[in-house]
């Protein structure tokens, strides 16, 4: 594929997802994976939850991370300089920021009461118990035998899930885990 | 990072009062991207207009940038150390334990009960199953939430 129609493609793909990510950080999950595993084979499951790990461990919204990081590999996986791919980083950190910088100013203009509008409220109201079910899409989603290999990676996800719940922190958790592969495998 | 940005705008510098930065949060939190974002967005544009927003934005966006940028340019060649690739067996399950760990309390303040929770069921169903785009689950939440609103106003009319 030629650079000028990845980088087009790029921006597209992180226009669409800025666009629709309500909710927020894992709620955005399902969508970017859709795109970017499913709908254009850009990277494998696996590499997308190593993506996502490292997004859990570094400061800042996960959205954006994956934008970043998946602009540079997908850039260089095919075969394009480590320039060019510093280039694809910023076009889809860009592209997945610019709905969000649009309709914040809109808001910011003409709506400053959205949140008390009743034809706001209404479409909230679906969309909030949504959410909450595209997060577990999320999860569900990474569930496939390349990431849980054999019982120990549901020991692994049970140890954590239930260490999560009790309040630990996430970072420590993902240490955790990693000391742990080092030794069970 | 919201608790940060509050006391960096309202205690520090008092660019927003508190019952402001309260009605901000609600807006970024019902707009398509990240809280944090959409929060310095709202900031930036109500101290300098859409200029303000531009900076606003990139302050909040380039330091994760930089960090995630150099980490994917070191992490390629890592990736096939067979040492790499151990850690990361252990690491994958944890990071869907971290995904689904929050529901609960995130279903809590969803308000998700007994009569509205086949909503985020037959969503997680639809999309994890049947591989439905996450672009029409949103559009079609909101259609399915103004479509109530307008049926119980002709309800209210009659």
């Amino acid at each position: 594929m030629e650079l000028l129609e990845l980088y087009l493609l790029l921006f597209w793909v992180f226009l669409k997802i800025g666009l629709f990510g309500f909710g927020g950080g894992y709620a955005m999950l399902p969508l970017i994976q859709y795109e970017v595993v499913d709908a254009h084979n850009w990277i494998t499951v696996v590499d997308f939850t190593d993506i996502v790990a490292i997004s859990q461990t570094t400061p800042g919204p996960i959205a954006y991370n994956s934008a970043t990081y998946i602009g540079y590999s997908v850039v260089t996986n095919m075969g394009f300089g480590n320039m060019y791919g510093v280039l694809g980083s910023a076009i889809c950190t860009f592209a997945v920021s610019i709905p969000s910088l649009i309709l914040m100013t809109v808001v910011c203009v003409f709506f400053a009461k959205l949140n008390k509008n009743q034809w706001m409220q209404a479409s909230l109201s679906v969309l909030k118990p949504a959410v909450i079910g595209l997060i577990a899409s999320a999860a569900l989603l990474l569930i496939d035998d390349h990431n849980f290999i054999d019982y120990k990676s549901w020991i692994i996800f049970g140890a954590v899930f239930f260490a999560s719940i009790k309040k630990v922190d996430p970072i420590l958790l993902i240490v955790l885990a990693g000391v742990a592969g080092l030794i069970l495998y | 990072m919201i608790p940060l940005i509050r006391n960096e705008v309202v205690s520090k510098r008092s660019w927003l009062g508190d019952d402001e930065f309260m009605d901000t949060l609600a807006i970024a939190q019902s707009m398509p991207g990240p809280m944090a974002l959409n929060t310095a967005l709202f900031v930036g544009n109500k101290r300098l207009g859409f200029k303000g927003s531009l900076f606003s934005g990139l302050g909040v966006i380039l330091p994760s940038f930089v960090v995630i940028l150099l980490i994917a340019m070191i992490f390629v060649q890592f990736k096939e150390n067979p040492v790499v690739e151990r850690i990361f067996k252990g690491i994958r399950p944890a990071v869907v334990a971290l995904i689904a760990a929050p529901l609960v309390i995130l279903g809590k303040a969803a308000k998700i009960n007994w009569k509205n929770s086949w909503i985020p069921v037959s969503v997680a169903l639809l999309v994890w199953l049947a591989g439905v785009s996450p672009i029409y689950i949103v559009l079609g939440a909101i259609l399915l939430g103004i479509l109530h609103l307008v049926y119980i106003k002709k309800i209210l009319n009659r």
